[in-house]
Order: C-alpha cells, then sequence, then structure tokens
C-alpha cells in the first residue's frame, strides 16, 4: 500500500475568514469614548440620625433657581444665561472683598504660602421639576467655565502654564491640587423643589 | 550591454498575496483592542446636550451608563420619558438592584472608583432625572457624569 502523503491545507481562504472576523468587530464595536461633566452627588443623610442644621452664611451662599420656563434667578436677580459665568467668577474669586460676596480665610497652601481663599462658599442649584434638562447642563456648563477660567488665570499667572495642559501632565499634579485647593468646587445640586412659575 | 539581458521576455508578475491574511489580521487585531462592544440597544431617543467644559471618563469598564428620553417606539408606550437600563426600560426603584448588579462584576478594590453616566436627551424635563438621582444616592452610587458631547450649550439653547 503506497504510503499517503501528508497534505498541506489550503490557506488560500485564511484572508476570507479573517476578513469576516475583521467586518464582524468593526459593525459590532464603538470607537466612542464617553465624555461629560462629571459631578459627585452628596451622601444621602442618615435617617436614624437627627440631621444637623447646617448653618451657612448667606453671604457664602450663591443661589441658582432655575424655573420651568428655564429662566434664572440669581441671587433674587432676573438675570440671563450669558450673564451667569462672569457673576460666578466674581462670587467665587470675590476679588474686591465684596461684603455679600464670600468670607476669606487665610490658609497655608503649597506653592503659595499663605492666601485668602473663599473657602466656605457654596453654590447652590436649585431647578424645578419642569426645567429642561437642556437649561440644567447648560447651567451646569457655565459653572464649571467659571471654575476652570479661575484655575487657568492662577496657572498661568503662577506657573505660567494653562490648567489643563497642568492637569493632563501627572508632573504637575501637586501643583494643580494647590490650585483646586484655592478654587475649590462646591456646587450643591439641591434636592427638587416646585419653585413654581 | 546584452550582456545582462537574457534571452527570456519579461512577463508582468503576479503580486503575492500570501501576506493578505496577515495583514488583514493586524487590522482586525487593531480593532479588537480598540474598541469596545456596543452596549445596549436603544429603546429610548436621545438627543444628546452639548458643553464645552467636558472631560473623558477615564475607565471605561467602570462605567454603567443610565439612558433616559422618549420611547421609540411612540404607538405602544407613549410619549413620557422613560429610563433605559441595560436593554430594558425600567421604573426608578430598579436603580438600586441595576447598581448592585454592577458592583457585584467590579473587584472590590476598584468600586469606589465606579462611575454612573447619565445619558439624557436635552428635552426631558429635570424630574425624572432627579428622581434618578435620589435613587442613586440611596444606594450610594455618587460618582455621576453627565454625558455631553463638546459643543456651545448656550448657543443650542437659543435654538
Amino acid at each position: 500500500m503506497a504510503r499517503r502523503e501528508l497534505q498541506e491545507i489550503n490557506s488560500g481562504s485564511m484572508a476570507d475568514i479573517a476578513f469576516l472576523l475583521l467586518l464582524f468587530f468593526i459593525v459590532s464595536a464603538t470607537m466612542y469614548t464617553d465624555m461629560g461633566l462629571v459631578r459627585k452627588l452628596p451622601a444621602m443623610p442618615d435617617e436614624n440620625t437627627v440631621q444637623e442644621e447646617v448653618n451657612v452664611k448667606a453671604r457664602n451662599v450663591f443661589v441658582i433657581l432655575v424655573n420651568r420656563n428655564n429662566q434664572l434667578l440669581v441671587e433674587g436677580q432676573h438675570m440671563n444665561i450669558r450673564d451667569l459665568r462672569a457673576a460666578a467668577k466674581e462670587f467665587i474669586a470675590n476679588p474686591n472683598d465684596n461684603i455679600d460676596m464670600p468670607a476669606k480665610e487665610m490658609i497655608n497652601i503649597k506653592y503659595f504660602g499663605k492666601i485668602a481663599v473663599t473657602k466656605k462658599h457654596v453654590i447652590s442649584l436649585q431647578s424645578d421639576r419642569g426645567t429642561s434638562y437642556e437649561m440644567y447642563i447648560a447651567v451646569q456648563n457655565e459653572l464649571a467655565a467659571a471654575y476652570n477660567e479661575l484655575r487657568n488665570e492662577l496657572a498661568i499667572q503662577k506657573f505660567g502654564m494653562k490648567y489643563p495642559e497642568m492637569e493632563k501632565n501627572k508632573h504637575y499634579k501637586d501643583q494643580c491640587d494647590a490650585i483646586n485647593e484655592i478654587y475649590p468646587m462646591q456646587i450643591s445640586e439641591a434636592e427638587p423643589k416646585n419653585t413654581g412659575v | 550591454m546584452s550582456k545582462f539581458r537574457k534571452g527570456k521576455k519579461r512577463t508582468i508578475q503576479a503580486i503575492s498575496t500570501s501576506s493578505l491574511p496577515d495583514i488583514v489580521f493586524m487590522l482586525l487585531f487593531f480593532f479588537m483592542v480598540t474598541t469596545v462592544m456596543r452596549e445596549v440597544e436603544m429603546k429610548v431617543e436621545i438627543v444628546g446636550v452639548s458643553s464645552n467644559q467636558i472631560k473623558k471618563l477615564e475607565d471605561k469598564s467602570l462605567v454603567s451608563y443610565i439612558y433616559i428620553g422618549k420611547p421609540m417606539n411612540k404607538k405602544i408606550y407613549g410619549t413620557l420619558p422613560r429610563i433605559q437600563l441595560n436593554d430594558v426600560y425600567a421604573e426608578p426603584e430598579q436603580i438600586r438592584d441595576f447598581i448592585a448588579g454592577k458592583r457585584e462584576q467590579v473587584s472590590e478594590y476598584q468600586r469606589d472608583k465606579m462611575t454612573v453616566s447619565l445619558k439624557i436627551d436635552k428635552n426631558t424635563e429635570m424630574g425624572i432625572v432627579t428622581d434618578v438621582k435620589q435613587e442613586l444616592r440611596k444606594v450610594n452610587a455618587l460618582k455621576i457624569n453627565y454625558s455631553a458631547f463638546e459643543g456651545d450649550p448656550i448657543k443650542s439653547l437659543s435654538k
């Protein structure tokens, strides 16, 4: 009996098989990475513990109300959203030591030494159940922009570098932390109220 | 001169295709590594919001998604905004189990890094969003992300 020779497997169709797999992955997969505004929700107060009344001085709070018609009431004043960023920036930094704006405290911060910081300021954002999500995000965006612009200005003044670039670079983590300590993002997303029309 | 010219006539050579599988495999591996499987089938319509202060979410495997928007099939489900978890419509109370399930898939030391990304239609009213946020607070899933596209929010508001 003649010995059968071992036949090689024909690999000509290998390319086709790989193409099929490739097409499957292209169709079923997404390259898209999610982007957005990252926020931290406040922890739910424990039901058993008596809730302490947190006493925050009125001058330290920046109240923003958004009603169901997407209108803004900032510190009791009607405001266009285009003006919100500047107003928020002035509130957070309080450059003129205005009595109506948050009190400053002297604290020691790395790289900066003793510096006056509006440590206790809070931006309170209250929306109606009927407010549109788009408007809510627009307000959140303006507030984030106010913080980012202030941080950026400080970063350029102190380190001669843009804040977003510093954030990307791991070597500048300490510097970024110092800047964040001077302008800490304190936005309170209060529980919903029916603020009415 | 004619030293180099041997008698044979030159014919056009076919390009060798034997390395084609290798090239395709390389492409295939590239796609396998860089992409992530589509998570769910969308059951709600979402027109995203835009923002110019957005940041990238770091670790995809630690992100769970909650979708809110009007149902795709309005004849059956109406036009009120609904919550979608995984592949089904859900009520706010079900978020508790959803988050618990997601937590179990993640190793313990990474649990505090888990983020919930909210993908919400821009015309949704804040009521349902607030309900979802309250549920998230109850289960202590405090890191959230308002998913958005790059763009100017005020410009799109006036439209």
